[in-house]
């Protein structure tokens, strides 16, 4: 990332990259109280940990405000923390404006995860949303046609939570084989 | 030497369960049916390279009116029921080539959740064609072996009825 020239010259529009600490002041100013932490993650994709009920707020001034101008929700994906009995959604944020970027994590609970859907603030955000629900059970509140999308209609469970367990067949197929290695 | 003025006087002697597998088996029309990469070989076969179409297998839009269904690719839960349908709905009698080494047996991902262990485990296959992909090479030997079972079937003759001709 390139982190943006000091001063706060140019209009509201120019394209100008902030680095992950302008940007988390920024947000500071915006949605206090919303970041969870007191300084941003390095990295890459920096990491931003949000407020799970105010994920969707934040998400707006991120894509709304000129100088952040994150216009891409280039991935969304989810991980399953058993052992802190959440599970943490995480956005992948991209400024094809300012050249910027950053990760969004936001938890939910594991025993019924409920988080905002983002559908309307990035369509993008439609198939990716229904992957979570698929693989992780993430409710996302406001999505438009929240169906499964890589398993079938009438599957049970949710494959990528730690404590999934295959079942032995699907409508009589078995999913099990003999490893080949034994034939 | 012309064949002109000759043919017409040429008499052929063969059984009829043979000319009626010739033609079965030089009309073999196979499903438009991609499920993964093995699908892209599978279009290369039908392409002008390798032309299937000379062996007389061309592509059909519907399984309506398909002999061969040929399962090129990973197929997942929620595509084998749907394979299944689709096979269903072909005519007998109908043959089924199995493509590649994910259709044979889930190959690189028969450990994932998504994933159908074989088609073998929805509808009766009658070649494998190992591969990861196979080149359309391969394939077309599938189709040829396919062939030659077709020209090996004896649907005139049932062994009750044969013992009880010969009795």
């Amino acid at each position: 990332m390139i982190a943006g020239s000091g001063g706060s010259g140019g209009g509201a529009g120019a394209s100008r990259a902030m680095d992950v600490q302008q940007i988390f002041e920024r947000l500071g100013q915006l949605c206090g109280g919303a970041l969870l932490d007191a300084a941003p993650g390095d990295g890459e994709w920096p990491r931003l940990n949000v407020v799970p009920t105010r994920v969707a707020e934040v998400a707006r001034v991120l894509r709304d405000d000129p100088a952040l101008g994150f216009d891409c929700l280039a991935n969304l994906t989810g991980v399953d923390l058993k052992s802190e009995d959440s599970i943490e959604v995480c956005y992948h944020l991209f400024s094809y404006r300012h050249r910027h970027q950053l990760m969004l994590a936001a938890r939910a609970s594991r025993g019924d995860p409920l988080l905002p859907t983002f559908t309307d603030l990035w369509p993008a955000a439609d198939w990716l949303e229904r992957e979570c629900f698929d693989l992780l059970g993430v409710r996302f509140i406001g999505h438009p046609d929240l169906r499964r999308l890589l398993m079938p209609e009438d599957w049970v469970g949710h494959p990528l939570r730690k404590d999934f367990i295959e079942p032995e067949e699907y409508h009589g197929i078995s999913t099990r084989r003999e490893s080949l290695l034994k034939l | 030497m012309s064949l002109i003025n000759t043919v017409p006087e040429t008499v052929l002697t063969t059984k009829i369960d043979d000319l009626l597998n010739w033609t079965r088996k030089s009309s073999v029309w196979y499903m438009l049916f991609g499920l993964a990469c093995c699908a892209i070989e599978m279009m290369q076969t039908g392409g002008p390279r390798s032309d299937l179409d000379r062996f007389g297998a061309v592509p059909r839009a519907t399984p309506r009116v398909s002999d061969l269904i040929i399962v090129s690719g990973t197929l997942t839960l929620k595509m084998a029921l749907r394979t299944k349908l689709l096979y269903e709905q072909m005519p007998d009698p109908k043959y089924a080539i199995s493509m590649g080494s994910c259709s044979n047996c889930g190959g690189l991902f028969q450990l994932a959740y998504s994933v159908c262990d074989g088609v073998d485990k929805v509808i009766p296959v009658d070649v494998y064609v190992p591969g990861c992909p196979p080149r359309p090479e391969a394939l077309t030997e599938g189709l040829l072996k396919l062939q030659d079972r077709i020209q090996q079937e004896r649907w005139l003759v049932r062994k009750g009825d044969a013992a009880q001709a010969v009795a």
